[in-house]
């Protein structure tokens, strides 16, 4: 997801003179082509996230678009205030990105896992949040933040996740789900880099007769509402997908919803992380496995909710 | 009070100390090379403190992890844990075979140092600019509680990058932290370019004096010089200490010295050998 993003990124400081990048010293020869093309335009802050993100809101209020980076707890928990504040409150277009989302940097421990970050950024008034779930959607996701005048958060996995989109995302767009598989049984709703862990578990469940729709919601904040009503009169289970704390995630705005939407579930399942820091040394595929979010695991979860 | 007994007239052997450094050198390359994992350089540029620290500074029983009134060392740069994880394993914290297990699946060894999991480590860190806040707080339980142990943060140069850093630097020379001790380790480079191309540290000894500490520049690869400067502490000034140790990202391999690509690359088995041979080691 971060090559896409750093080309997309090059691609949007060529068509837009007002692009900038702000990058919390990683990253490594990541933005050549950005600062070849635009050395004036691309700032390495350094290690020091809260003045990168208080610059980056500076640099919108005067007219600018900038996009800070850096791996997901230091360009979210590390500088909460400065989003808060800086950037929401004076509804900035700055365009935050993370990268190592959730689990995604397991291997180097809790300090660099991020599993509450959507939950702190969609509490904050004026934040959009997305999570795409692969690198089409990455490049969807920034060309569509661009294109509007407000904060928005795009949280990414890392490199090399498996692509599933076949081309560019034409109709990408802020706050509508994508469906990515059709089925009349069960719906999975994923969101961010566990889309392709959803896909897996639709073909497991395939293969005991059970037909899954996988829907790729890349926006958590706002919600596709009209892809929730019709899930939720349409399928005798719904289940939320992703690599995140079930307090505050996705699966907790889904379920806020339904109570203030009056909606009633059939069966409703939230797969996500607990509420307990993963301090076990391993890579990804590892923890997932550990934290039953591998796509088998989330199979027979629903195979046990639905007998 | 409780006064923890200090040798401090010791003098540093310093024959003995370049041997343990060569060798916890040839561990982290081990590791780096067999977990193929990121930040070998970091952690070789600060082998000699390291080493200084925990073969002849610190005041520690590894059989007695908790005691209340050992000295606190804490590995601010933690991206650094490779030689953390090494130093605690040769010193006997816990099996030197359980290196063995660093980034594997399930052990207690991931990338940075842990928290409440493995003895000898006194905070989780990884995350840049989080040690000397806690340091400054474990030097004040211990004036509140009456005991006299001192506190050692070991820092990188692009962490003082972090705001934090100086909140607690001022925090530290108002309280008067003389138990407190930074060893700035550096090395001119951060993760991506040169530390003051990024933001300018320099002159870093002067900002730490501007910022009420007895601040002094030393050569970060003069164990007995590293030695006897963080003996001393608290060295009479009445103010918190810190060493900007001037160093070489990657020291102790040539091909790897003042080469900032070896911030992410392991080394191959091969390149492991050739480095063993400049270490002196077999
Ligand atoms: C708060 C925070 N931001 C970013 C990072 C990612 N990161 C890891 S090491 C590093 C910089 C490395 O340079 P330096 O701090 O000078 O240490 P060196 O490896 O050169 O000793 C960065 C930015 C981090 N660990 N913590």
């Amino acid at each position: 997801m971060r090559n896409a993003f750093a080309d997309e990124l090059t691609k949007l400081g060529n068509e837009d003179s007002r692009v900038v990048m702000l990058s919390g010293d990683i990253g490594n020869r990541l933005f050549d082509k950005f600062k070849d093309k635009h050395p004036s335009r691309f700032f390495n802050c350094g290690v020091a996230e809260a003045n990168m993100m208080g610059v980056a809101a500076g640099m919108a209020m005067n007219g600018l678009r900038p996009v800070a980076y850096t791996i997901t707890p230091f360009v979210t928990t590390r500088c909460l205030e400065q989003i808060r504040t800086d950037v929401c409150y004076h509804e900035a277009p700055v365009t935050i990105v993370a990268v190592g989302a959730g689990l995604a940097y397991s291997g180097l421990g809790p300090t660099h896992h991020a599993c509450e970050d959507i939950s702190f950024l969609r509490s904050i008034p004026n934040m959009v949040v997305i999570c795409p779930g692969d690198a089409f959607e990455v490049r969807g996701a920034l060309r569509a933040a661009m294109q509007q005048d407000r904060p928005v958060y795009i949280r990414m996995g890392k490199k090399g996740e498996p692509v599933v989109h076949k081309g560019p995302i034409a109709d990408f767009k802020i706050g509508k789900a994508i469906t990515i598989e059709e089925g009349s049984d069960v719906c999975l709703l994923s969101t961010g880099n566990m889309l392709p862990e959803a896909i897996e578990a639709a073909h497991k469940l395939k293969e005991k007769g059970i037909s899954a729709e996988v829907v790729s919601f890349h926006t958590v904040k706002p919600l596709d509402e009209d892809k929730l009503k019709q899930a939720f009169s349409r399928f005798k289970l719904v289940a939320t997908i992703e690599e995140h704390s079930l307090i505050g995630g996705f699966g907790a705005a889904v379920s806020e919803w339904l109570v203030d939407s009056e909606t009633q579930a059939k069966k409703f399942l939230r797969f996500g992380t607990p509420d307990a820091f993963f301090k076990k040394s391993g890579e990804q595929e590892y923890a997932r496995e550990v934290l039953g979010l591998t796509g088998h695991q989330i199979a027979d979860k629903i195979i046990h909710a639905l007998s | 009070m409780n006064v923890a007994v200090r040798n401090t007239a010791a003098k540093p052997d310093v024959a003995a100390l370049k041997a343990q450094a060569a060798k916890l050198r040839g561990k982290i390359i081990e590791m780096s090379h067999k977990a193929q994992a990121a930040h070998l350089a970091s952690s070789l540029s600060c082998a000699d403190a390291m080493t200084a620290a925990y073969w002849h500074v610190l005041n520690i029983d590894p059989k007695n992890p908790t005691d209340p009134l050992r000295d606190r060392f804490i590995l601010s740069k933690g991206h650094a844990a490779a030689a953390l994880f090494a130093t605690l394993a040769m010193k006997g914290y816990f099996p030197i075979e359980e290196l063995d297990t660093y980034c594997q699946d399930g052990g207690r060894l991931a990338e940075h140092p842990p928290a409440n999991l493995l003895p000898g480590v006194e905070a989780a860190t990884g995350s840049l600019g989080h040690g000397l806040p806690l340091g400054c707080g474990m030097a004040l339980a211990g004036r509140i509680k009456g005991e006299n142990y001192r506190v050692f943060a070991l820092l990188s140069d692009g962490e003082n990058n972090e705001g934090s850093v100086w909140e607690a630097a001022m925090f530290a020379a108002a309280q008067k932290l003389e138990n407190v001790c930074v060893v700035v380790d550096y090395n001119k480079w951060q993760a991506t370019a040169r530390s003051n191309e990024t933001l300018m540290l320099a002159p870093l000894r002067d900002k730490w004096a501007a910022f009420g500490w007895d601040a002094h520049e030393i050569d970060g690869h003069d164990v007995a010089a590293l030695a006897e400067a963080m003996q001393n502490i608290p060295n009479g000034s009445g103010k918190p200490v810190a060493l900007i140790a001037h160093t070489v990202k990657g020291k102790g391999v040539s091909f790897m010295e003042d080469d900032n690509n070896w911030h992410y690359r392991a080394p191959t088995a091969e390149e492991v050998v050739k480095s063993f041979k400049e270490l002196g080691l077999s």
